[in-house]
């Protein structure tokens, strides 16, 4: 997606010249807070990727598991000879290990699940401004009555029919998004048809998929990238949420929300990193998503004058 | 205007339809509840009794009948679990919900009202950026996880409040409530403040804009002119014009409390509706699970109703509209 908006800065002799895609990056670059919200979402992504060579255990490999070792506090040393930096959970798992695989499945529900809403949101919003009339009416009905009912309850309602798993999750978190993506791309996407270029594609006799997606679409770019962003923030704490409550990911794919809850029984009697560290990486995580998307709103938003 | 109304009304009923089928079918595909409920020493002649009791043996579409007839009744099916029927377990949990709900809209507004106004008239100042600050975490952080911290830090740690449960109750009206004893407010703290954490930030910034827009016009400056003390232009003249927008909005959130207290209810162990539908979701109890959905839908699609038809007859420009 990002290679859509990032032009290839062609190589000119004088490096001052500006490119819009160098006026976005200075831009961009103005927070200090969003630079270092980016910072820690590369470090965290990359410590969720690499997880299986960073961790001293692999978490879910019961021969490298000693229930000796279990509930042990921040900094004991293992039976293996290293130390359990953030202590371990009620299995003798290493909480440190258990974290960077649970990030890998929360990043990879949330990331997936807003991509994939995107794919949908967007094709449709873009039908609805294109075509108009009927199909508009009927995609945007569906809108407006999915955005009247608060998403945990659309994600309740979907996860009570389907159960627990990940791809459940995916798909439960897919339709309480879709809707948010088709509503801002038809608004745009209704102001951009009646430019001239659009008219010039149709006097072309180009075919309607052709203009949606080569013309149009690359025009309602910026508002997609903005609420694609939050949306990735949206859903890993609505994953969370609902993996806390039991509903989500299976005990076998523990993402963050679950190494939360399996703690949360150890955390009145003063267990309380169990519970605790996922916490925080899952705070740290939605934080450094939420400070690039503001950056990006204000950034993209054509009406702020800069 | 009547025409209006009644294919409101129709498209809602259809919705409500739609819903019903939806939720049916959904709730159906779900692991085979037989398995869950009848002990496994049972033999089969026992198996075939208690499935043809329950109506599990009739196909889907019967099956549904039977729901939407019961329904229409008032008869929303008997729970698994307890025995009982669902619509009662449902409304004997729901004081328990409605005032953890009602008294998290309050604190929204008792809270969110000053400071964001604070936020309003002192925009550059370091208290009024922290609080917008505060505002962006209390939308994005996840409830259930500021949940938590508060019982770290207040149950745990200080052991100021009880971490669990309602507390001691005093009836009403023949109905339980945990805001007529000292204990059961020490109880109801806590999760109050976790539900409402969303709404204050939303109130917060709905004051802190409405000032903002509100200080520069011209009522306010004539306000001034005439002499009016700084307070009395502010908690009078400013805070009458915001509250409008204020309170409509804390009332449409009423509904989206409700649903969010599913999360506050199962973390502070809040024996209300949400909690009860999170235990019936893990144990399969299908006929609560229906009831409650059904439940809630019907509330918002009537909270909805209510809203289009007090916009229709507050607002002429979407009157014009629908006649036109």
């Amino acid at each position: 997606m990002s290679a859509a908006i990032t032009p290839p800065a062609p190589a000119t002799p004088h490096p001052r010249e500006e490119t819009p895609f160098r006026r976005f990056v200075s831009e961009f670059a103005e927070s200090k807070l969003a630079l270092l919200g980016l910072g820690v979402f590369v470090l965290i992504a990359l410590a969720a990727i690499f997880a299986p060579w960073i961790t001293p255990q692999n978490p879910y490999d019961l021969a490298q598991l000693d229930i000796m070792d279990g509930r042990l506090p921040p900094g004991s040393v293992s039976g293996a000879g290293y130390t359990y930096l953030l202590g371990t959970d009620d299995q003798g798992r290493d909480m440190f290990s258990g974290m960077l695989y649970g990030l890998r499945i929360s990043l990879l529900v949330g990331v997936g699940s807003a991509l994939f809403a995107a794919v949908v949101g967007t094709t449709l919003g873009l039908l609805a401004a294109f075509f108009g009339r009927r199909i508009d009416t009927v995609i945007m009905r569906l809108v407006d009555l999915q955005l009247s009912f608060p998403s945990i309850l659309v994600a309740l309602m979907i996860l009570a029919g389907l159960g627990k798993g990940v791809m459940n999750v995916v798909l439960a978190l897919v339709i309480v998004e879709w809707a948010y993506y088709a509503r801002t791309v038809r608004a745009t996407a209704m102001v951009e048809r009646r430019r001239e270029y659009i008219e010039a594609a149709q006097c072309l006799a180009l075919p309607w998929r052709r203009i949606m997606f080569h013309h149009l679409l690359p025009n309602c770019l910026p508002p997609l990238i903005v609420i694609a962003t939050q949306q990735v923030a949206r859903a890993i704490a609505l994953e969370a949420t609902l993996s806390f409550l039991g509903l989500g990911v299976p005990i076998t794919e523990p993402s963050l929300g679950l190494l939360i809850a399996n703690g949360y029984q150890y955390m009145l009697s003063g267990k309380y990193w169990i519970s605790f560290y996922p916490g925080i990486a899952l705070l740290v995580t939605i934080i450094s998503i939420n400070l690039v998307g503001d950056q990006l709103r204000d950034v993209l938003n054509p009406r702020l004058t800069r | 205007m009547l025409t209006w109304l009644v294919r409101r009304l129709i498209q809602a009923l259809f919705v409500v339809l739609a819903m019903t089928v939806i939720v049916f079918i959904g709730v159906h595909i779900i692991g085979n509840p037989v398995d869950i409920l009848i002990s496994p020493e049972a033999d089969q002649a026992e198996r075939a009794r208690i499935i043809a009791n329950l109506g599990l043996d009739q196909p889907l579409w019967r099956q549904y009948l039977v729901f939407l007839n019961g329904a229409l009744h008032g008869d929303l099916g008997r729970s698994f679990v307890f025995n009982e029927p669902a619509l009662k377990l449902i409304a004997g949990r729901m004081p328990a919900t409605m005032e953890l709900a009602v008294t998290a809209v309050l604190m929204s507004v008792v809270i969110g009202v000053p400071l964001g106004l604070y936020a309003g008239l002192k925009p550059n100042g370091l208290l009024g950026r922290t609080i917008m600050a505060g505002s962006i975490l209390g939308f994005s952080l996840p409830t259930f996880w500021v949940g938590l911290m508060l019982i770290m830090v207040f149950a745990v740690q200080l052991g100021w409040l009880p971490s669990t449960g309602r507390g001691q109750t005093a009836a009403l009206f023949g109905v339980q409530w945990s805001f007529l004893t000292w204990d059961g407010l020490r109880h109801m703290a806590m999760p109050a403040l976790n539900l409402s954490l969303f709404n204050i930030s939303l109130v917060l910034r709905l004051t802190r804009a409405g000032v903002r827009e509100t200080l520069p016009m011209d009522f306010i400056k004539f306000a001034r002119a005439k002499g009016l003390s700084p307070a009395r232009v502010i908690f009078v003249h400013v805070l009458k014009n915001i509250m409008i927008p204020v309170v409509t909005v804390v009332g449409l959130e009423l509904g989206s409390t409700i649903a969010f207290a599913v999360v506050t209810e199962s973390v502070f162990a809040w024996p209300g509706m949400g909690k009860l539908i999170i235990d019936s979701i893990n144990v399969l109890d299908r006929p609560v699970i229906v009831a409650y959905l059904m439940m809630i839908v019907l509330l918002f699609i009537t909270i909805n109703l209510l809203v289009d038809i007090l916009y229709t007859m507050l607002d002429p420009r979407v009157r014009l509209e629908t006649k036109g």
